[in-house]
Formats: C-alpha cells, structure tokens, sequence
C-alpha cells in the first residue's frame, strides 16, 4: 500500500532558532496522527510546513495525488498546491474565525469550496451545504445565518463542514478542541470521530490535549523543542512512556 | 491655456499612463498598477478617468463627458470645462460626434464605433474585494484563476434575495482569463461590454488601470440556475417612448407620481428631435429647432 | 495461536532518579486455538502488565510475542493496529469511550471497522446486549454514565461482538451478579468452541476453574533481582 503521505526530514529554521527539524514520518490512508507537545515544542510549525503554509528550509512532503501518485508538495508549484488545498487537504485552525468568512452566511461559507472547484448549480450548492450542515448538526434554518451569530462549538463545526464538503483525503487539524467548553469537546470529538472513519479520512492532529489524542489518534508523536523524541501507538506512548519528556508530560496531566 | 501642459498632465506622466493602458490592452481585463497623480478635483470625481483620458488626447479628439449616462451634471460638466480650458479640445454632447467617451456609470445607449475610445471612471477596481480584504491574497488570486470567491458572493446574494441582487458593477470574466468589475454601471449594460470601441478604465485613488480591447468576449458571471439577466425598469421612456433603453425614475410630486425616462440624455433627446414621443413627452416637441 | 517468549519488561522512571524497576523476565506461555490460560499470582505481580505487553499496550524490552504471525513486540503501530481490529480482542475493566456515542454503537465499533455490513451489525449487537440483560431503554444513552456492572457488561459485548481469533479477558466477571455472570462464562466457553484462544485474569476462583484449561502463576517471571 501506499503511503498517503510521506514525509522526509522536514526541517525549519527560524535564523537560528530550530523550528522543526529531522522529522519523517508515513501516513497511510485512513490514520490519524497525534502530534503532542507543549507551546513552542514545533509541533504547529510542523503542521505548517506539511500543510504548505510554512516552507520548510530542508525535506520533502510526498502526497498520493489522485491523477500522478507521489508528489513532493514542497517542489510542486504554487497553483497545484493551492489547488491541493481546496480539494484533496483540509485545514481546521484552532479559532474558527480564522478559517471561515465571517461576513459571509454559513451555506456561503460551505459552499466556497464547490465553488472553488468550479460548482455553478446554485441549488446544488445549496444542497450540499445544507447537507453538511445537518452533518455536523447544525440545523438547516441556520444556513443563511452569519457565523457570527454562532456559538464557539458551532463555529468549530461549520470550519468543520467547510473544509470537508469537497471530500478531503487528508486533513490537517491545529488544536481543534482548544479553546471550547469541555462538553462542546466531547461533542466535537465525538463528530471528528465518525466523520474520519465515514469518509476514511486521514488526518494530523496538533493538540496539548492528551485526552483529545488518546479518542482520535492511532498514532502519537512527541515533539520538544523542533525534534520529535518518541512515535508510537497512541495508547502505547500515554500509558507506558519511554522518552523521560513523554513520561513527564503524561505524568503532568490533571486526574479527573 | 498656456499655463498648461496640454491636458494638463506633464508629457513624463502621460507617457507612464499610456504604458500602463498598453499593458492594459495587451492583458485584457488585468489591474495594472499605476504612479496615479493628484489631480486638481477629490478623489471620487472621476481622477482615474481625468488621467486616462489626459494621457489619450489629442487636439484633434472630440470629448463627450457623461455622469449616469447625463451631460449636464456636476460632474460631466466639471470634467469637460477642465478638459476645455486644460487642452482646448472640442467638446460634444453627442455620442456619434465624440472620439473618446469619459463616462461615470453607464454606457451609452448608442452602439459605439471602432474610432471610438470610452473612458471608464472607477471607484474600486477590485471585484474580490468586498469578500477578501488583503490585495496581496486577491492579486494571488487572479494570478491562479482562483475565483470561487466571486461566485460566493452571487450565492450570498440569492441566498438573501432570491435571485441575484448585485444591480450595478456586475463582476464579468474577460476572454475567459480575468474576473473584472466593470465599474458600477448598470448590469443592464454588461452585454454592451463586448463592443467595437476600445474601453479604457481608471481608478485614480486605488492607483490602477485596466482595458478591454474591441471585440473581446465578456462574459457576466451566474449560476447555471439562475442565469444572468440584464435588467432595467419594466417601462417605456415616458418622453421618447423608448422600449429598450435604460432608465431613471423619478418622483414628480408629492403624491408619489413617478415617471420614466432614459437615463442616456443625448439618446433621449436625438430621439425625441426623430419625432418619437413618450406618454408624458408631448409637451417638448415642439423645441427642436 | 498466541506464543510468548523470553519477554521481560522493566520501567524506567526518568523523573524519579531514573529508577529501573524490573518487573518481568523471562516470560513465556502458548495458547492453541480453543484454549483458556489463566494468569494468577498475587496483586502486583504482574498479570495486568503481561496482558497489556500482549496487547501491545506496554512495549516489550525484550522476546517475542507472536500473535497470529504478528511479533507485537517488534511490530509497528501499523500491524498492531490491524491485529487489534482482526485478530485480537480486549476485555478492559475500564469503558473508554467517546462521551454522547449511543451504547449500541460503541458495542457495534469492532463489527463495523472490520467490515460488518451495518444491518448486520445491528442485529448481533442486538442480540449480545439481549443476552447481556442491558436493559432496551439503555441502547441509545452514552453508556458513560452507566453503573459499573453495566459499563462492564458493555465491555464484554464489544470485546465478543466480533469473533476475534485471540482474546484477552481482564477480570470480565466482576462486579456481576449471578446470572450475568453466568452469561459471561457461557460467552467465553462459546468462544473457545469456535476455537479462539483466551488469556484471561479471574480473581473469581471458581469462574478460573471452570473456563480455564491451565493456569499460569506470574511469579514464576518475577525478575531475578527483585525476587
């Protein structure tokens, strides 16, 4: 089988400051990956450069491309990998309003990306959107409403609906639960779950949030300070720690 | 006169506009950027089109200047003084008699010629820019083709009104390669777009020009569903009866009586001086002569 | 059909004077097709890290845990997972699962990921959770909020919903009464009819002598130096 994604020695400087360096890794179709690690460990500057957002200063990302097979998206030209972006990946940032249109209502929002892609069948657009919407429970009334007249949760889930309305196969997610209620979470994880396994979606997650990895991840990678210092099974890695940062990082988890 | 360069503008100026509409012309329906110069009237008043139409003249033109399709507003009548005074140039009312057309906010009803050279005034000449703020990702944009965004904005308007609602500054794809704003004209006149006369536009603050040569496709943006109509008051000029002109409304007391008439003055008037009478025309007839 | 070697496993504990602490060495039990091994041994000694080595859950140090042909002790996060969706199932003391996902659904889960069609599914869930005595009313609530002896018999269902070739049975009858518990033991004894090889922690005596066809006490892989 092929790798969906391959990445090869990925590595990021800021002068020099290490971003992310030596990183490679496989991702096959279907998995999700959890990427842990603290504030300034790499970990967003990682999913940065894998999403095309960041160049990276050394490394190659390969991507399955639907019509060629692998293709490193670092040297692929812009329009491609822009092209990439709208149909094949997904990015969910951590705050909503950084991934939606604000001014725009929630089926405008849904919508963007069919039409990104050349839908020109203002019904069918429609259809889709509200479609989505029910599929991250939004209710369809809402579809014309602005998202700022939305909740945090639902801002998340419409960012959500957004980004997959085109079918991605890959998905990149900054801190997708960060900064909503507890119970919002559950329900949003509750949602990625079932979603990843419907549509078979591969996926990287960058959390902080350990609980949040251990429902959605296979696999873990720990990151400090721009070097990834122990991968695993998800499971493997939270309960029995090798690396003396993932043992004090599990060990500093709040009981509940 | 004298006091002035011809046109006003120094021949250094004029030669860097004229680069700019060439590069325009060469690349139909790109933003081109240009050093705009401040000119002696506000921004808003048509400085973009002044500095096109400065860069284009010769003392041999004939100007017509028209603002919402009339010749004697403020602003056409401001515009073609200065043109007067700063290069002498004669000036005409009527569409067939100019050489170059500056208008603000509508095409004339007349068909116009391949002699013939109109100047658009152009308030903000980037179509994505109510949905995307940042120039640098909207010059991306173009550069990539990428214009699902444009259609966002149709969609946001039926979702809202039922059908297309954007009436003026239609956004229409030019030669199947640039989405434009054919500044806020009718849409009503989007399909005279496609014409024998070179267009020419200008956005002075904004610091851009753009062209569209004769005989280039342009193409109104919609939906297979809801297809682009080019609409305008369901009425006939109520002074030269005319079926398919476009029209302005006008409320003529205070019980609400309205009439119709077009919003193109040389049309209206050749019109009427041809004999035609609308509804409520036949009181000025008699003064063609 | 399971197979350990020579496993030994120790902790090292970086934070606390990096302490090594063995806990296991030289640990190795087969089980055939149709078995049931009982791990004894006394609280601590080790049968849970066992399980967990086995499961792929604690990282072997050092031996051979095949499983099927998988060597969980080598074996990447990739064939570990395909082992646990095809091969290998779990019975935890502890329900994990995703707040809101209505009980039917967390039981169907290992049905459905190894490609039960979803009708199927439905009517074997069904069926388990039936016999399982988890009352109707029950079947579309998150089972989070469940009694223990409940969330337990939830976790019995998902571990026996798909007939997994190997299974590992984590204290599956406490917390039950009677008549659960003798459904338990008849799962597990269907289980071993149809030829799935069990490893299984009981600390009720009476259920270990019943379903196990040999015992092994833990102790006997107590490291050397700590013994």
């Amino acid at each position: 089988m092929t790798p969906l994604l391959k990445v090869e020695d990925l590595a990021k400087f800021y002068g020099k400051r290490v971003g992310c360096a030596g990183v490679s890794f496989d991702l096959y179709p279907g998995e999700v990956m959890g990427i842990v690690g603290e504030s300034g460990s790499g970990k967003s500057t990682l999913l940065n450069c894998l999403a095309g957002h960041l160049a990276p200063d050394t490394g190659a990302v390969w991507f399955d491309t639907r019509a060629e097979g692998l293709r490193d998206t670092i040297t692929m030209n812009e329009p491609e990998r822009r092209m990439l972006g709208r149909t094949d990946w997904a990015f969910v940032h951590q705050h909503a309003r950084d991934g939606l249109r604000m001014n725009v209502s929630a089926g405008g929002n849904v919508g963007e990306r069919l039409m990104a892609v050349g839908a020109r069948h203002y019904g069918d657009i429609r259809m889709a959107a509200a479609d989505w919407l029910g599929r991250v429970e939004i209710h369809e009334d809402r579809i014309d409403d602005r998202p700022t007249a939305f909740s945090g949760g639902m801002q998340q889930r419409l960012q959500i609906a957004r980004n997959l309305v085109t079918g991605p196969r890959l998905v990149f997610m900054d801190e997708p639960t960060g900064g909503l209620d507890v119970s919002v979470q559950a329900r949003l994880l509750d949602l990625l779950r079932g979603l990843v396994r419907e549509m078979n979606l591969s996926a990287i997650i960058v959390t902080h949030d350990l609980a949040v990895v251990r429902l959605l991840a296979d696999r873990l990678m720990v990151m400090k300070d721009g070097h990834v210092v122990e991968t695993g099974l998800t499971d493997q890695v939270l309960d029995d720690p090798q690396h003396p940062y993932s043992q004090l990082l599990v060990s500093s988890v709040l009981q509940v | 006169m004298s006091e002035y360069n011809f046109a006003y503008l120094d021949e250094q100026t004029k030669r860097m506009i004229r680069r700019a509409i060439l590069k325009g012309l060469a690349t139909p329906g790109y933003q081109v950027p240009f050093a705009s110069r401040e000119m002696p009237m506000p921004y808003g008043w048509g400085t973009g089109g002044v500095q096109v139409s400065a860069a284009i003249l010769t003392p041999a033109d004939t100007l017509k200047v028209i603002d919402q399709g009339a010749d004697d507003t403020t602003n056409a009548v401001s515009i073609r003084r200065f043109f007067e005074k700063t290069a002498a140039v004669s000036v005409t009312e009527a569409t067939g008699d100019a050489s170059v057309i500056q208008t603000r906010h509508r095409i004339p009803e007349e068909r116009l010629r391949e002699d013939q050279i109109i100047v658009y005034q152009v308030p903000i000449p980037e179509p994505l820019r109510f949905l995307e703020p940042s120039e640098v990702e909207t010059r991306k944009m173009h550069g990539l083709e990428e214009y699902g965004l444009m259609h966002v904005k149709l969609y946001e308007d039926i979702s809202q009104h039922g059908a297309i609602a954007t009436a003026y500054a239609y956004p229409v794809k030019v030669e199947g390669r640039y989405v434009m704003d054919p500044s806020p004209i009718p849409k009503f006149d989007n399909p005279k777009l496609e014409m024998a006369a070179i267009q020419l536009f200008g956005a002075g603050r904004e610091q851009r020009i753009y062209a569209i040569p004769p005989y280039t496709k342009v193409v109104s943006l919609d939906f297979e569903d809801h297809p682009f109509e080019p609409t305008k008051a369901d009425h006939a000029c109520d002074l030269c009866a005319a079926e398919n002109s476009y029209l302005d409304e006008l409320i003529t007391d205070d019980q609400g009586s309205r009439m119709f008439m077009c919003s193109d003055t040389d049309y209206c008037a050749s019109r009427r001086r041809q004999g035609h009478v609308g509804v409520k025309g036949t009181v000025f007839e008699g003064s063609a002569t | 059909m399971i197979s350990v070697e020579n496993v030994s496993k120790s902790f090292t504990l970086h934070h606390q004077g990096s302490a090594v602490i063995p806990v296991m060495e030289n640990a190795r039990l087969k089980v055939e097709p149709g078995e049931c091994i009982g791990l004894t041994g006394s609280s601590g000694a080790g049968k849970s890290t066992l399980m967990r080595m086995l499961y792929g859950n604690y990282l072997a140090a050092s031996g051979t845990i095949l499983i099927g042909d998988t060597d969980v002790a080598q074996a990447n996060p990739r064939q570990i997972l395909e082992l646990r969706r095809n091969t290998l199932g779990y019975v935890s003391q502890f329900l994990r699962v995703v707040p809101r996902v209505p009980t039917i659904d967390v039981v169907a889960e290992p049905l459905l990921r190894t490609g039960t069609p979803p009708e199927a599914a439905r009517h074997q869930v069904e069926m388990l959770l039936t016999k399982l005595r988890i009352s109707r009313t029950l079947w579309h609530l998150s089972p989070t909020t469940f009694s223990g002896g409940e969330q337990q018999r939830i976790n019995i269902a998902r571990g026996f919903a798909y007939a997994f070739p190997a299974l590992l049975l984590d204290e599956p009858t406490a917390s039950l009464d009677a008549s659960n518990r003798e459904t338990v033991l008849e799962l597990i004894e269907d289980a071993k009819d149809r030829g799935a090889a069990i490893v299984g922690i009981f600390h009720d005596e009476a259920a270990r002598e019943r379903v196990c066809d040999r015992q092994i006490d833990v102790a006997e892989f107590a490291p050397v130096s700590a013994s």
